[in-house]
């Protein structure tokens, strides 16, 4: 594979506190590529969310290299790291983390806006429909389920049409239904060709990915292919439907972003 | 990011917290609606003193005792008394002088029938009417020098004192009541259009020697009017005066017995007066507005704390550190606009609605509302910008991970 997005050699991040030194990840050695559904494990403390802050340019490292769809941005400033989070990263939080009283159409057309894209309204409605919200556009978070606010969120992530999807504990907030359902979307946009990169400490989402990393201590412990990921929307049919979410039957053809 | 979409963002930042935003608003609202009230109002007042200082007569002198003359001001042995030999002393010693009366004064009562009016009495001789610019009348005429001379109860009103006592009734011939006696009202004098304090519309007039006599009970004058042939010459015709009384008292000292001032000396007192107003509004305005300004800066800083997981999701999406900072500037910016805005509309109305009940004309300053505009926006600037630094210089991650 000659491809990748994700390439770090000896990414390391140490915080220092007070007089101690904390060596929160220590010389990983990854690469992830294009296309990939990649599950990030490992107990509290095990260096994970610092290394999704890391890839995700939310953060610097202290030692290492990091290239991220063929850019190095391990030595860029703010801004030009605020670039690369906006052109290169979709977002997609646990807590969902949308601006409230805000449309979910103006929610989703946030990076649009800070990219200077024009036609800001029709991307962000076709986003809207990728994830099954088509109808809920001009709903404000507060008028939205946990699952339809987490779909808003996903639809603001993949707006930009960026190289990677950064989910942290994207159903860390969300009942095993409506779970399944996100899963689901993020199994559709990978098949779509999306590299979906999910941070869980859930050994069922990390089932949903075709691969396993597992962190511990600030290294990688495992790294595993999963031979066959569970289909979320196999185990949906089998669920009660609890919620009446309007899930699309299938996802509509790829999206293309108009250039 | 383009200006227009930050514009936008402002905005609607600003309509999510409505009620707090209006709060905010109104420390700016209250400064600059006052500020502009009191330039307008103050104008009104100036202009409404200047034209009765000019309707009180034209190239008008006016002579009174000094009552700052001495160590101790106003005591009886130090100023001088006005006294009818000053009036024959200008007359024949000064050329230039066409018309002079000495002149009583004071407030007086008037009633006829169940009405009365407080008013302001002046005596003077018949050429008063003249010097005074008192001349067109709404009904009768002036009383004559034969009436002066037999203190006649004669008396001329003006249009105010008349319509206070009649409304709109003929008042030639009818007797009105004043100081328990009975005057005869000879005439009523055109309106003038004086307004205020010294209002030339709300005199009445008497004879020199009527007053004297008969209502004031004095033999000195209050005061010396002169009207001077040419308006050219007025800075000459006063020194005449000025020497004049000092040669005919004898005065040897450096400080004049008498104050001789013309329209010229009052327009310069009343200037030096509102330049000293002036400068004590702006003083109102500016801590008006600084109050104001601590508010929103205020609130911005809390607006800041409360966003931070907002501030935090939109660096991790692709703002950077100038769009965050710019954002949060355009909306104190934002409010202090709309609230100069308001503040404008609300200081136009307030002089609209307070200068009829001060009997002042409403005059709108332009120039005080575009200073107030801009005093404004730099405002919003000034006391915005600590926060939107605060704001823009927070990382992402501690944002995103900020309960």
């Amino acid at each position: 594979m000659s491809n990748p997005i994700i390439e770090t050699h000896d990414l390391s991040k140490d915080f220092v506190m007070g007089d101690m030194v904390v060596h929160a990840l220590r010389q990983v050695n990854l690469r992830i590529e294009a296309g990939e559904f990649v599950a990030i494990m490992g107990p509290s403390g095990s260096g994970k969310s610092t290394f999704m802050n890391l890839i995700g340019c939310l953060d610097r490292p202290s030692g290492g290299n990091y290239v991220l769809s063929g850019e190095a941005v391990a030595g860029m400033g703010d801004n030009a790291l605020a670039e690369v989070r906006n052109k290169y990263i979709g977002f997609v939080f646990q807590n969902f983390n949308l601006l409230p009283r805000t449309p979910a159409i103006k929610n989703v057309e946030l990076p649009l806006v800070y990219a200077g894209k024009r036609n800001r309204h029709a991307i962000a409605q076709a986003a809207l429909e990728r994830v099954g919200l088509g109808q809920r556009i001009h709903h404000k978070p507060n008028e939205l389920s946990g699952g339809q606010q987490q779909r808003v969120a996903i639809a603001r992530a993949i707006v930009n049409d960026p190289a990677l999807i950064l989910a942290d504990e994207p159903t860390g907030n969300l009942d095993s239904h409506t779970s399944e359902e996100i899963m689901a979307v993020f199994q559709d946009l990978n098949a779509q060709g999306k590299t979906v990169v999910v941070v869980t400490h859930e050994e069922d989402v990390a089932q949903h990915c075709k691969r396993i990393i597992r962190f511990k201590d600030g290294r990688v412990q495992h790294d595993e292919q999963v031979a066959t990921p569970v289909n979320a929307r196999t185990k949906l049919a089998g669920m009660p439907n609890l919620e009446d979410e309007d899930v699309p039957a299938a996802f509509a053809p790829k999206f293309e972003m108009p250039s | 990011m383009n200006l227009f979409d930050q514009i936008g963002t402002a905005l609607r930042a600003l309509a999510a917290n409505k009620l707090r935003s209006m709060l905010t608003m109104l420390g700016v609202v209250i400064g600059i609606g006052s500020v502009i009230a009191m330039i307008g109002i103050g104008e009104g007042t100036k202009r409404a003193s200047l034209a009765n200082i000019q309707r009180m007569g034209t190239n008008m002198l006016m002579v009174w005792p000094n009552w700052r003359r001495g160590n101790v001001s106003g005591t009886e042995a130090s100023v001088p008394t006005l006294k009818d030999e000053d009036v024959r002393a200008i007359r024949r010693n000064v050329p230039l002088a066409t018309f002079v009366t000495g002149t009583v004064g004071g407030s007086a009562m008037a009633k006829y029938k169940d009405r009365n009016h407080v008013s302001r009495l002046v005596g003077g001789e018949p050429q008063i009417a003249l010097i005074q610019n008192a001349t067109r009348m709404l009904q009768g005429g002036w009383f004559s020098v034969e009436d002066d001379a037999v203190s006649a109860k004669k008396c001329v009103l003006g249009y105010v004192a008349y319509q206070e006592l009649f409304g709109n009734e003929n008042a030639v011939g009818a007797s009105i009541r004043i100081k328990n006696d009975n005057f005869r009202v000879l005439g009523v004098i055109d309106y003038k259009g004086g307004t205020g304090m010294w209002n030339p519309d709300d005199q009445i007039y008497v004879p020199l020697s009527t007053a004297r006599r008969r209502l004031m009970g004095q033999q000195n004058l209050d005061s010396i009017v002169v009207q001077t042939s040419d308006p050219e010459l007025m800075m000459l015709a006063q020194k005449e005066v000025e020497d004049t009384l000092d040669q005919t008292r004898k005065n040897s000292s450096s400080e004049p017995l008498f104050r001789v001032m013309n329209q010229g000396d009052a327009l310069d007192q009343m200037n030096t007066q509102n330049a000293l107003l002036s400068v004590l509004l702006a003083g109102i305005a500016s801590v008006s507005l600084l109050v104001g300004g601590i508010g929103i800066m205020n609130i911005m800083l809390v607006s800041v704390t409360e966003r931070t997981r907002e501030i935090g999701l939109r660096k991790a999406i692709g703002a950077r550190r100038d769009t965050i900072l710019s954002q949060f500037l355009l909306e104190s910016v934002a409010m202090c606009c709309v609230g100069g805005l308001i503040g404008i509309v609300a200081g136009v109305g307030g002089v609209y609605v307070v200068a009829p009940l001060l009997k002042v004309p409403a005059v709108i300053n332009v120039q005080a509302i575009v200073l107030a505009s801009a005093f404004s926006i730099f405002v919003g600037v000034f006391f915005g910008l600590y926060p939107a630094i605060r704001a823009s210089r927070l990382q992402p991650i501690e944002a995103l991970r900020y309960e």
